[in-house]
């Protein structure tokens, strides 16, 4: 990881309001390819709400935002960039969102036969190989309702990857699974970082983020209050609202 | 209460030459008015849920109308109502069909915006998540579930359809209550001849709803 590479992802000046309230607040981020950056905060501090704008799920009011090159408009006013951009960014939602009425297997070949235009047969091999790489490749012609939450989300990050995607993030991926899944996510993950896959993830999993994230960034009521290396920003943590979110979430 | 009364067996099965006739029309006007209700419960229902009012405002107005007024008035006002206009007569069946088309498309247009609108909004944000543009988002992804959902009150309101032709024999139509009717008049078994006309409603409706059932078990097994 070098610093003198162009960022993926530039944000600047950030802002989006939801009616009265200031949900992201002249947020500054850039992200380099490769890096692995973890999000943290309490709920409600604006934390997937600044990775959904990266994808243009949310819209922002004002300040600007390059993902690759595209640039987002604010108000949602760049609807060819915007295209462009979710082509290249893939995303793991916290509550999995397959496709219900699709066996596993279509749910991944989807969007690459759709948008990208691939031959079924072309689409197949991919998902059958992403499929054996996230370890369900027995799974293929089972609906989602069929499988566990940590082999449906595991089926999400194969759907995501099969449109080979330049940057992935995450939503709380593991925040809707049972004790017990988690870690098979997790794992997933950890593979694809260690393949110098460039990740933006909101997590609560701080032994996770810890092991795994170049940059933590800690958010705070829109703002990035903190970030850094995880050993930094874990161990010695500058702010006191930094201090008093680890002091909560790491006493369980 | 007639204490001698006696059900009339042979009445009621002596009717049934000439209430056969009549399920034809009774089927024809019925799922012939349901097809194109269907096409119109679509329109309407995808017009109600666009995000631009001026689209909306039409199938609001439509719905409100066509549901709020009785079906019988709607085929009395196409059959003898209209050709005051067109300076033509209408055919009873094309009045007929027309009217179910119109009420049960007012009623199918709810049903579709509420199966639309029950597809968790998660399914379209990972749509285009993945880079599917919004219509590919619901053709693929929105629309194929919708339309599962859509299947019970679809039923449901194919069988209340199915009920209402038998106020076409208002208009004149051969339909299964036209034809009753018709057979009372001359040999005033009206008990008798009813209770045949209510057992081939039955038949009918139920056979819609076994095959619904089907339909449904089917549908469902994918999920």
């Amino acid at each position: 990881m070098t610093s003198t590479q162009s960022p993926i992802v530039r944000m600047q000046q950030l802002n989006k309001h939801f009616g009265s309230l200031h949900v992201l607040n002249n947020i500054d981020l850039e992200i380099i390819p490769g890096e692995v950056v973890v999000v943290i905060g309490a709920s409600g501090s604006g934390k997937s709400t600044l990775i959904r704008c990266i994808n243009g799920l949310e819209e922002f009011q004002s300040g600007s935002l390059d993902v690759d090159g595209n640039e987002l408009l604010p108000n949602g006013k760049s609807s060819k960039a915007l295209q462009t951009i979710r082509t290249e960014v893939g995303m793991v939602f916290q509550q999995f969102n397959l496709f219900p009425h699709l066996s596993v297997r279509d749910n991944v070949t989807l969007a690459p036969m759709k948008v990208r235009g691939w031959s079924r047969q072309d689409a197949e091999e991919t998902a059958d190989k992403l499929l054996e790489r996230v370890g369900i490749s027995d799974q293929a012609d089972k609906y989602p309702s069929q499988l566990s939450g940590g082999q449906q989300q595991r089926v999400a990050l194969a759907r995501a990857l099969a449109m080979e995607p330049r940057l992935m993030l995450f939503d709380e991926p593991t925040s809707a699974l049972d004790p017990e899944m988690i870690g098979e996510v997790l794992d997933a993950m950890r593979e694809l970082a260690k393949e110098g896959m460039t990740m933006v993830i909101v997590t609560h999993e701080m032994g996770f983020a810890r092991e795994v994230a170049d940059r933590v960034i800690f958010i705070h009521q829109g703002e990035i209050a903190e970030q850094g290396p995880p050993e930094q920003l874990f161990d010695t943590p500058q702010h006191e609202r930094t201090q008093s979110f680890l002091a909560r979430v790491l006493k369980h | 209460m007639d204490v001698n009364f006696q059900f009339d067996w042979s009445a009621a099965f002596g009717s049934i030459p000439y209430l056969l006739p009549g399920i034809p029309w009774t089927l024809l006007i019925s799922f012939g008015g349901l097809a194109i209700g269907f096409f119109i419960g679509i329109f309407f229902g995808l017009l109600r849920i666009s995000p631009l009012r001026w689209l909306r405002w039409p199938a609001i107005f439509y719905v409100e109308v066509f549901r709020g007024t009785p079906i019988l008035v709607q085929v009395l006002f196409i059959f003898y109502g209209l050709p005051q206009l067109l300076g033509s007569p209408i055919n009873a069946l094309v009045a007929g069909i027309a009217a179910i088309a119109i009420n049960s498309g007012a009623y199918i247009s709810e049903i579709v915006r509420g199966g639309v609108q029950s597809i968790e909004r998660g399914q379209r944000e990972a749509s285009l998540s993945l880079g599917l543009s919004r219509t590919q988002a619901f053709r693929y992804v929105i629309w194929p579930q919708a339309l599962r959902r859509m299947i019970p009150p679809l039923g449901n309101q194919g069988i209340i359809s199915i009920k209402d032709t038998s106020l076409f024999s208002v208009i004149g139509v051969g339909e299964l209550v036209r034809q009753g009717q018709i057979y009372i008049a001359t040999t005033f078994t009206a008990l008798e001849v009813y209770f045949m006309v209510a057992l081939m409603y039955l038949v009918i409706t139920w056979t819609l709803s076994l095959i619904l059932r089907q339909i449904e078990r089917r549908g469902l097994a994918g999920q």
